[in-house]
Formats: C-alpha cells, structure tokens, sequence
C-alpha cells in the first residue's frame, strides 16, 4: 500500500490520523468499511478528540471509573503462586471492577462518548458476554436503549450472562448466521448500526475494527498499563521485567502493555488460545497461526482459508473466540516488541483450577489463558518479576468448569471407617 | 470492456441500464452463469457477478443466504473467474461485487489481471473507500478496468466529490441506509442523493450514477429509472432462485421474467432528468 502524507503519530507504537500502525502506513489497521459507516466513523473520531482534549470529559470520566467501576484495580502479589512458580507475579485485579472485568473501562467511555454525540441507543456485540454485560450496565446507568447482539452458541454456554444483560434492560439479540459466535455478532451488529447510524452508537468490545475504535478503545483502556506501572514501581521500586495478558481481540493486553511500551527494557507476552492445539487446527491463535488479511474493518493478522474466506475458531472460552485480532497487536507481534504464545483450553483449565487453590481468586478462563502462560514462563525467567492482568473473575464459567472438571455433586463419605481403613 | 458501454446504449435509447446481481457459485457454479445468461438474454444490459465471502456486512439475509450456500458447495475465488469468463462472452459489461478481503489474499494484482483476462469490466467494492484503495486504483488503472466504489446518503459533500473523483465506469449509490434486500416502498433518500451526487462531479466529468434500493418490481424500476442511470437489482433476483430451489428449470423461466418486467420498467420511465 502507498503512504498518504502529512500523517501525525505520537508515538512509533500508535496509529496516524488513517488508522495505519506500522512503520509504514498501510501495514496494520486502517478503515475498511461501506461508505455508508463512514460518516459515523469520522462524526465519532472528531467527538473522541473533542473529548480528549476537554479537561472536563477526562475529569467525569475518571470519578466515574472511580466511584463506579471501583478504578484503580489494585495490584496483588500472588504469594503461593510465586512461590510454585519460582518468579514473582503480580496480579493487576481487573476481576475486582464492577461486572466483573476490564470491559467496564471502554464501556463508560464509550457510553460517555454516546451522550456527547446526543445518540439515545447502544448496540454491542458480545463473546463471553463480559462486554455485553458492561454495555448493559452502561446504558442502564446512562438511561439509554441498548441492545446486544450474541453469537447463538455463546448464549447457551454463558446464559448467566444473557440473564445478567436482560435484567440490566438490554436486548439480546441470538446471532444464528455463520458460526454464530462472536465474529458473526459483530456482523450483525454493523447490520445493525447501517441502518441506525442516525441515533446509535456501536461501543465496539475491543481495540479491534475500524479506525478509530482501535485507538480509541485503547484510549479508554490504558489506564491500566498507567496504573499497573505506577503499583508496581510502588510496591517493588522497579518496573517489572514481564507484563503479560491475554489476547483474543485483546484490549485488556493492550490496555496494559501501553503502559509499558516505551520500556525497552519490559518484555511483553500476549497469550492466544490455543483450543485443542494449535496442530489440530481447532483453536483461536490469530497472530500465532493466521495471515495478513482484512476483517471487520482493519488489516491485521487473521484465521482465513486460501480464498481469504474467515475460518471458524474455536476456544473453551468464549470472550477469545475470534478470528481476528486487533491491529496494534498484530503492529507489536510483527515488529518483536511483544511476543505471543498459543495456550491450550486444557492449560488454561489447569491454570483456573491452580489460581482457584493457591490464592483463592477464580479467574475468568480468558484470564486463565495468562496464568497458564506466566507460570511456564517462570521457568525461563526464575525470579523475576511478571505482572499479568488478571482482567475478570470466573463467576460467569462456572458452568464450563462444572462440566469440565465433573464438579457440582458433594461428595459425602459413606462409611468414615472404610474411608479410614484405606487410608492406613 | 468497461460498463460505459451498455451507459452509452441505454443513453442512445434514452433509458436507463438495468443491472442485475447474482453471487456466483450459486445455486452451484455452472447454474450460476446458466442464471445470469439467462438474465442477460431476458433483458440485462450488464451483470454484477458476486464474490460469496463469509462476513457479509452489508447484505441481508437473502444474499447472506445464497453466498453460505455457495461456500458450502465449496465455492472458489477462480470460480468467481471463471463466472466472469462465461458471462462476458454473452457481450454485456461483467463486473464483479467483493468484499475486500478475498481480493487481497488472492493478490490485488493478479486478481486485476485475471479480471482483466477473463474479460471483466472491474470491481464493485463495497467496503473499500478510494481513501484506503491505492493499491486497487492502480491496479485498475494499469489496466482499464473500472473501479466503482459506493455512495450513500450518509456521505458528506467532501466525501461525494472523492469518491466520483476516483470511480471509473459509473458510481454506485446505495440509496437506503441499511443491508441490501428487496423493499416494498421506495427510498425518499434516493433522488436527493443522486442529484448531489452528480452535483459533485468535476465540471465537464460525465460519470453515471447506479441506484441499488431494493428494487423487486418493474414499477419500481420505472420510477428508479426516472433519476438513476443505472436501475441495480440483486435480491430479488435471488429470491427468485431461493423460492425455486427445487425445480431449477421453473427457477430461470422465473428469473427470465422478472428480468423481463424489469426491462420494461427502466423502458418504461417518464422522459428522463
């Protein structure tokens, strides 16, 4: 692709005013969309830099985080694991905030945003549910219409999640075309934002998509990189030598890496899931086993067949089962400054069981995906530093870890003195 | 051969083209170009051969039908080609409708040339804007081919002036904000942008202007055709072969006359702006 001119860029790691990371424009992101979007695209991107640049926006968006969200998350050193581990890791406690995730941080945003542009309706799409859930609870506080478009096969494994959403007063929509998961949800949802444009914002879930949402979800998501930057120097008095997360579309990675990116010295580690393995053909691992492509708006790295068709992903868990991965990342695996590693569904349970038993938290199998990484990273890297983001609880998979695990029954012993008996 | 030549015929018979739409490999690969023949036989005076592509953002569920039923008989980027191929040997411009990302794997050079090769007019390219196209616009360029890129009423004076600049052969406008699919009530929004559309053209440019609007209806040709230069249907025509699935001979005498009424509607049209 040829280079357009008189492009600004802040920083080597952020996009132009196109939407091209890279060392050359062209090279990742951009804005591949129908005519009929694009005015919404800019009439967005000129509310975003308004309100980057108005003090007052920054102020209301922060108490909110705060007196909301419970923002700042803190930063928790996991001692037994540590120790198990044989490295240090710290956990930046994004389960903690409210609904449960990270996702609330762009949400507010976003919906924030929504309310500076006078739009009156939300549309989302949702995996796991985690962002469905936040965009509900945005909009219920904000007092505006919202509805939810859900792959069909992700509504039956987190109907906790539609539950949570239509009690909060959105709509959810069952997506039934494609794979009917989550990159059929965000098709939908775009059908849905053509014809609607005029009074509806789409609060993208991820730094994916389009120009601007990469960088503008990033915008509302950094705040954990900045937190976890300054905790870390706080508790430790040096920056960490990892900083790890998972990575499906991936804005609880990049919210933390940005953080970081300007330390040379900090290493960073993306996890993708791996499904059944990589070799099997059956997983999520977009930068790991995809190719250059275009999806939902953007260049990136994507799971495509010869013809260019979207291959179907899979993985045990919901909110990184997707095909696609967000530009920036695919800018960061491309230029070395990160590096991304497949993990498999049964590493990523192990790692929920593991966290579950030495400290308590149950994280949220996305998250799991990070855990399982870091610790077969501390062999490599005994005694150092790895801060992960821990970025939602695992209320909502209770129902996968009940099936995976064979949990759920209690299991009373029968007879105490044959119990005894085999012991001795 | 680029589409300005059924414009330049039309125009002789005072009229407006009609263009027809139908993905390929659908309702398999053969009776794909058998529908499309048949189309032009009937009436067409240009086909727009459709690329099936998994993530189909801007169709509704009647094209989204037909492309998954494409894809899963296994349909391939050469079949697109080899549509093409046959279609244009018939004489009508052939133009081909793709999302982008099939192109750019396939390689956006040579996929312009076997385009080219195959006898296509150029590429219909419903979400890639000329702001983000140089690769394509010099492709295309190299080689004649015409590059028809989308308006909408959506799109501002600026944008109107940008894309006209850079479309080649005749612009598209998509005349309802929403997914494509037939409508029974006509879009108010359709005039208006064409008017603005033509307004935007460098002076002395003449670029034709097509309407896609849900069109099912010779009526609704007719009234279409009293504004637009080029009358642009696809979901009816699949919807015609969908009702028809099992009884493919009663589906293109079906297909045959719906082209026919169409036909006469663009015919039909009151002497033209």
């Amino acid at each position: 692709m040829s280079t357009p001119t008189g492009t600004t860029r802040p920083t080597r790691w952020a996009a132009d005013d196109q939407g091209w990371f890279g060392d050359t424009a062209g090279q990742w992101g951009g804005r591949f969309m129908p005519e009929a979007l694009i005015a919404a695209l800019d009439e967005l991107d000129t509310a975003w830099q308004g309100a980057l640049a108005d003090p007052a926006f920054g102020r209301e968006f922060e108490l909110l985080l705060q007196n909301y969200a419970g923002v700042p998350s803190m930063l928790y050193e996991a001692h037994r694991l540590s120790e198990l581990a044989g490295a240090r890791i710290l956990l930046k406690r994004e389960d903690l905030n409210h609904t449960g995730a990270h996702k609330i941080r762009n949400v507010l945003g976003q919906a924030l945003l929504t309310k500076r542009m006078g739009k009156k309706r939300v549309i989302a799409e949702t995996g796991a549910g985690q962002h469905g859930v936040a965009s509900a609870t945005a909009a219920a506080y904000l007092g505006l219409d919202c509805t939810v478009y859900m792959g069909e096969v992700d509504t039956e494994r987190q109907a906790l999640n539609v539950a949570r959403m239509q009690l909060l007063g959105a709509e959810v929509v069952p997506v039934t075309s494609g794979s009917r998961t989550l990159k059929d949800a965000i098709n939908e949802a775009l059908r849905d934002w053509v014809s609607s444009v005029d009074h509806t914002a789409y609060l993208f879930g991820t730094a994916a998509g389009p120009h601007p949402f990469p960088s503008l979800v990033l915008s509302f998501v950094r705040s954990i990189g900045d937190e976890a930057r300054r905790q870390c120097l706080e508790l430790t008095g040096a920056l960490p030598d990892v900083v790890a997360a998972c990575v499906g579309g991936g804005s609880n990675a990049i919210g933390l890496f940005a953080g970081f990116l300007d330390d040379d010295d900090v290493a960073i580690y993306g996890y993708e899931p791996g499904g059944d393995g990589v070799e099997t053909g059956r997983h999520a691992a977009t930068i790991h086993a995809g190719e250059v492509g275009v999806l939902h708006g953007a260049r990136t790295y994507v799971l495509q067949d010869d013809d260019g068709q979207t291959v179907e992903s899979h993985s045990i868990s919901a909110g990184l089962d997707y095909p696609g991965v967000g530009p920036q990342h695919a800018h960061l695996a491309a230029s070395g400054r990160a590096t991304y590693v497949p993990v498999t569904d049964k590493a990523a349970m192990e790692a929920m069981a593991l966290l579950s038993r030495t400290e308590g938290i149950i994280p949220a199998i996305e998250s799991a995906h990070a855990i399982a990484g870091v610790v077969d990273l501390a062999r490599e890297r005994p005694g150092q530093t790895i801060l992960v983001n821990l970025s939602g609880r695992g209320d909502k998979d209770m129902g996968t870890a009940l099936e995976y695990f064979g949990l759920g029954r209690a299991t009373p012993v029968a007879d105490p003195q044959s119990a005894t008996a085999e012991q001795q | 051969m680029s589409t300005s030549r059924a414009f330049a015929r039309a125009r002789a018979e005072d009229r407006a083209v009609l263009l027809g739409y139908l993905p390929a490999g659908f309702p398999d690969v053969d009776g794909g170009i058998e529908a499309m023949r048949a189309m032009v036989e009937a009436g067409c005076d240009a086909i727009e051969v459709g690329l099936p592509y998994s993530d189909p953002v801007m169709d509704g569920p009647t094209i989204q039908a037909a492309a998954q039923q494409a894809l899963e008989l296994g349909f391939r980027t050469s079949d697109v080609l080899r549509t093409v191929e046959a279609v244009a040997a018939t004489g009508v411009p052939t133009v081909v409708m793709t999302y982008w990302n099939p192109v750019e794997r396939y390689g956006v050079e040579r996929f312009a040339t076997d385009l080219a090769n195959a006898g296509g007019a150029g590429l219909i390219t419903p979400d890639l804007t000329p702001d983000y196209a140089p690769e394509w616009i010099a492709a295309a360029d190299e080689r004649d081919l015409d590059k028809i890129f989308l308006v909408a009423p959506s799109s501002t004076e600026e944008r109107l002036a940008l894309t006209t600049a850079a479309s080649r052969g005749f612009v598209y406008a998509t005349a309802v904000m929403g997914v494509t699919g037939a409508r029974a009530a006509s879009s108010d929004l359709a005039g208006p942008l064409v008017a603005r559309t033509r307004a935007s053209l460098a002076e002395g440019r003449d670029l034709p202007v097509g309407v896609g609007v849900g069109v099912s209806t010779g009526d609704q040709a007719a009234e279409v055709a009293s504004y637009a230069d080029a009358v642009i249907v696809g979901s009816a025509f699949v919807r015609t072969l969908l009702d028809h699935a099992g009884d493919r001979a009663a589906g293109l005498r079906a297909l045959s006359a719906l082209t026919a009424e169409l036909a006469e509607g663009v015919r039909r049209a009151p002497a033209r702006a």
